[in-house]
């Protein structure tokens, strides 16, 4: 298969692309680790007349901790956010999550930047921004925007980027003391895609009462999502497997959950509240072993 | 409008005028006759066109030819060292790694990533890394037993598994 023909650009910084994003008129796709947009080039899904790379642009490639936030550039691919020491050091579950995305080959190109923008509904990233609170900076000629994860999935492959703008970096907030998070994931046997993806991160008190939760659910409807009334049954209670089991069953709340070729919508809804309950539960375990995620620093 | 863009590719460099929408892997096989590197699915699955860039395990089949251009890129062409084949590609024909061979290539340059990342790999991290490869025919048991053996043979060479990259 061979994508239609277009123009290459390769600016060297944002200002640059900002430039180029403006000029060249509506028929532009912005090219990160390629890992989606090339497929879909080579289906002719999208034909665009120019592509810009971004692979040039050293600002977009930042690992880093900065004022308690981990701040990825968007360019980071999924297997440098799986191997960094500085990930490892800040909030090693997220270089878990990278860890299980599509296979080794993909991991050394994809990037987050990429996957966010591109917003795919079986992405695994999705499920862990939202449970993270993270916030993505969005540059434009005018200058920059930050969207926080619960404005930032909108809908099949929609993102809340504007045209003109540019998706620079991820921040991470580091997570509070006594903080256990995992990310359980259905993979489909094929494409190593999340049938269902539940990232559930949990603070406990030393009794062992859930403080704060986040939970996130991808996979299963049209975009990324917060299990909301899940965790508003959870936060103030000893999450014991009962309650876990009780407050799973509002899990497909809110999510317009559709069959597809290979699931029901029944089916899905069924892994949806098993996935959450399981992650819940692994959790908890996590968080009754002691096995914290990093703390940030006290303010 | 064409591009001209110069790859590293077997420890060679090569200036090519291409059109942006060739992909790396047609830039190999029909533009410098490194047919080594194989197309199976052409759809990121089954990694038959795996090649290393930079030092990566990449899927060709998924990468535009002016992606490539600054980078050193490594094929199955560029393993063997003075007629001696790569201790991966011998482990390959001794432990029955392959039968038809169309996966191979891209198998092996799979396996030379694993290996530097895990020098002394379990057999689940070897499965776990073969992910985004699939052969049709072996059923993979004599593919991961050939890794294990290239594993061992490296570790007893002292070799480390970069050689002939
Ligand atoms: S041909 Fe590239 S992954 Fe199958
Ligand atoms: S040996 Fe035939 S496809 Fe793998």
């Amino acid at each position: 298969m061979f994508p239609a023909s277009f123009d290459y650009h390769k600016p060297g910084s944002i200002e640059e692309a900002l430039e180029l994003l403006t000029t060249l008129g509506a028929d532009v796709k912005l090219l990160a680790g390629g890992h989606s947009l090339v497929p879909a080039l080579k289906l002719r899904l999208t034909q665009p007349k120019h592509l810009i790379d971004l692979a040039g642009i050293a600002a977009l490639k930042t690992v880093a901790v900065r004022e308690n936030r981990l701040v990825l550039g968007a360019m980071t691919t999924h297997w440098q956010v799986e191997s960094s020491p500085v990930v490892k050091a800040a909030l090693p579950y997220l270089c878990e999550v990278a860890g299980l995305i599509a296979d080794p080959q993909v991991r050394n190109r994809g990037t987050i930047g990429g996957s966010l923008v591109n917003a795919d509904p079986a992405a695994d990233y999705p499920a862990s921004i939202l449970a993270l609170d993270a916030e993505m900076v969005c540059v434009g000629r005018g200058g920059r925007r930050i969207v926080h994860a619960r404005d930032w999935f909108q809908g099949l492959l929609t993102a809340a980027i504007e045209e003109h703008e540019i998706l620079s970096e991820i921040r991470i907030p580091l997570l509070p003391p006594r903080t256990a998070a995992t990310y359980l994931k259905l993979r489909h046997p094929a494409s190593r895609f999340a049938v269902v993806g539940v990232a559930a991160i949990v603070t406990v008190t030393q009794d062992q009462r859930c403080a704060e939760v986040r939970i996130g659910i991808t996979g299963v409807g049209s975009c990324a999502k917060r299990a909301g009334s899940v965790e508003q049954q959870l936060v103030g209670h000893r999450l014991d497997a009962t309650r876990i089991e009780a407050a799973s069953a509002a899990a497909c709340d809110g999510l317009e959950i559709d069959g597809d070729m290979h699931f029901s919508a029944e089916d899905k809804e069924q892994l949806c509240r098993t996935y959450v309950r399981r992650a819940l539960l692994r959790t908890m375990h996590l968080a009754e072993s002691g096995a914290f995620q990093p703390t940030r620093n006290a303010p | 409008m064409k591009r001209t863009i110069s790859v590293t590719v077997n420890g060679k460099v090569r200036r090519e005028s291409v059109e942006p929408r060739l992909l790396l892997v047609h830039f190999l096989r029909d533009v410098l006759r490194l047919t080594g590197t194989h197309v199976g699915c052409d759809t990121s699955q089954c990694g038959a066109c795996t090649v290393s860039m930079n030092g990566l395990a990449v899927k060709s089949c998924t990468i535009l030819a002016v992606q490539a251009d600054g980078a050193e890129i490594t094929t199955i062409e560029g393993l063997a060292r003075d007629g001696a084949l790569h201790p991966i590609q011998a482990a390959f024909r001794e432990h029955h790694g392959l039968q038809c061979g169309f996966c191979t290539p891209g198998m092996i340059m799979a396996a030379k990533q694993l290996l530097e990342r895990y020098p002394a790999p379990t057999i689940e991290q070897i499965r776990d890394q073969l992910d985004g490869n699939i052969c049709r025919c072996t059923g993979y048991h004599g593919i991961i037993k050939a890794i294990e053996a290239a594993a061992r043979a490296m570790a007893e060479k002292g070799q480390a598994p970069t050689t002939g990259s």
